[in-house]
């Protein structure tokens, strides 16, 4: 391996040693604690996990899905400040648009 | 009606479905020969409007993020791009986040394609065949010395998601109806997807996690994909990377390695 760092088997079991310690210490949330941390927003990394919010089940093709819209003729484009994308930014001031470019 | 010369009835009704600057075809006619469009231009919209809420359903942060009329225009046009590969509603729309990042009315949202290739990645563990995730008993059986030779299984449902923008944040945000916060999207974000139970989970990987997950994935062993997270991030830990992923899922099962 050509790397700059280098992994003994020392340091490698030391790691799985202290990553079953976590394991065994830390029982799963339960669905409660789970939703209350999401509702805290406090995400971290591998901490509490976004379960799917299941709204819209299997997806396509599991229910009958109404055709009522008529919406196969449009060619025109519609800019509708309609979503959540403009409170999403990034640096220099830029944030999400539906404005053309 | 009767198919025009050598084409099957399909291969003469289906290609003006998805084409509104195209005649209604001659084999479709009313009573007494007269014409028909209104009643051709039904299925041009039930097709259309089918696919427009499949790609509904599979991404619906895309949806909140761009509005419902942003969303159905972007997908209209995809859909006559782009008509389904396959009878099986559900595998539409794979294609979506690559049209997404092209897509010239989306160039602002540079994060979207991201947040659509999670949405996708959802589904996909939400299909994947179940398996019972790998019991953290597996790794304490296995002697100190071959730990670095240990090559891991993926689970079927497991998906990473790599972003140089906050797509899980802005994904974990838009997924339910919770009043929208102020988003910073320039954080790199990268994404475990599993599904251990019946549940998918979308998680946040810590700095190079997603290069470790990725590798042992490959079915690289752990000491290389050690080796390779720490090269490319110098925080990675490897004790939290283990235990997050094995207490997420990500994996069904273990072998020792040859010695």
């Amino acid at each position: 391996m050509s790397a700059k760092h280098a992994v003994t088997s020392l340091v490698l079991a030391g790691a799985v040693s202290t990553a079953l310690a976590t394991l065994a210490a830390a029982g799963p949330l339960t669905k409660a604690e789970g939703e209350a941390a999401i509702a805290a927003k406090k995400e971290k990394c591998f901490g509490v996990a976004l379960k799917g919010q299941n709204d819209c089940a299997a997806g396509p093709g599991t229910t009958c899905q109404g055709t009522s819209t008529v919406d196969f003729q449009g060619n025109a484009w519609k800019f509708v400040q309609g979503g959540t994308c403009t409170s999403i930014e990034l640096p220099g001031g830029k944030k999400g648009s539906l404005k053309p470019i | 009606m009767r198919p025009e010369a050598g084409l099957s009835f399909a291969a003469s009704f289906a290609p003006a479905l998805l084409d509104p600057a195209r005649h209604t075809p001659e084999i479709v006619t009313g009573p007494n020969g007269k014409a028909a469009n209104r009643r051709y231009d039904v299925y041009r919209n039930n097709v259309t409007v089918s696919l427009i809420e499949a790609l509904a359903a599979v991404y619906p942060a895309v949806q909140r993020i761009t509005g419902p009329e942003f969303f159905r225009a972007m997908a209209r046009f995809h859909v006559r791009n782009h008509p389904p590969a396959s009878p099986l509603l559900f595998e539409y729309g794979r294609d979506f986040p690559e049209f997404i990042e092209a897509y010239e009315h989306a160039q602002d949202m540079p994060w979207l394609a991201d947040v659509a290739r999670i949405e996708r990645a959802w589904l996909d563990a939400y299909h994947a065949r179940d398996a019972a995730p790998l019991a953290p008993t597996r790794l304490s059986a296995i002697a100190p010395e071959r730990l670095a030779d240990a090559v891991f299984i993926p689970h079927p449902a497991m998906r990473i998601v790599r972003s140089p923008f906050a797509a899980v944040t802005i994904f974990a945000a838009n997924r339910g109806d919770a009043p929208a916060e102020r988003i910073d999207a320039s954080a790199p974000e990268d994404a475990l997807i599993t599904r251990p139970e019946l549940d998918v989970a979308v998680r946040h990987l810590p700095a190079g996690g997603a290069v470790f997950a990725s590798c042992l994935a490959a079915g690289r062993p752990l000491g290389e994909a050690a080796v390779s997270a720490l090269d490319a991030s110098p925080e990675f830990d490897i004790a939290s990377n283990i235990a997050g992923l094995i207490a997420a899922g990500a994996f069904i099962s273990l072998a020792a390695g040859d010695t």
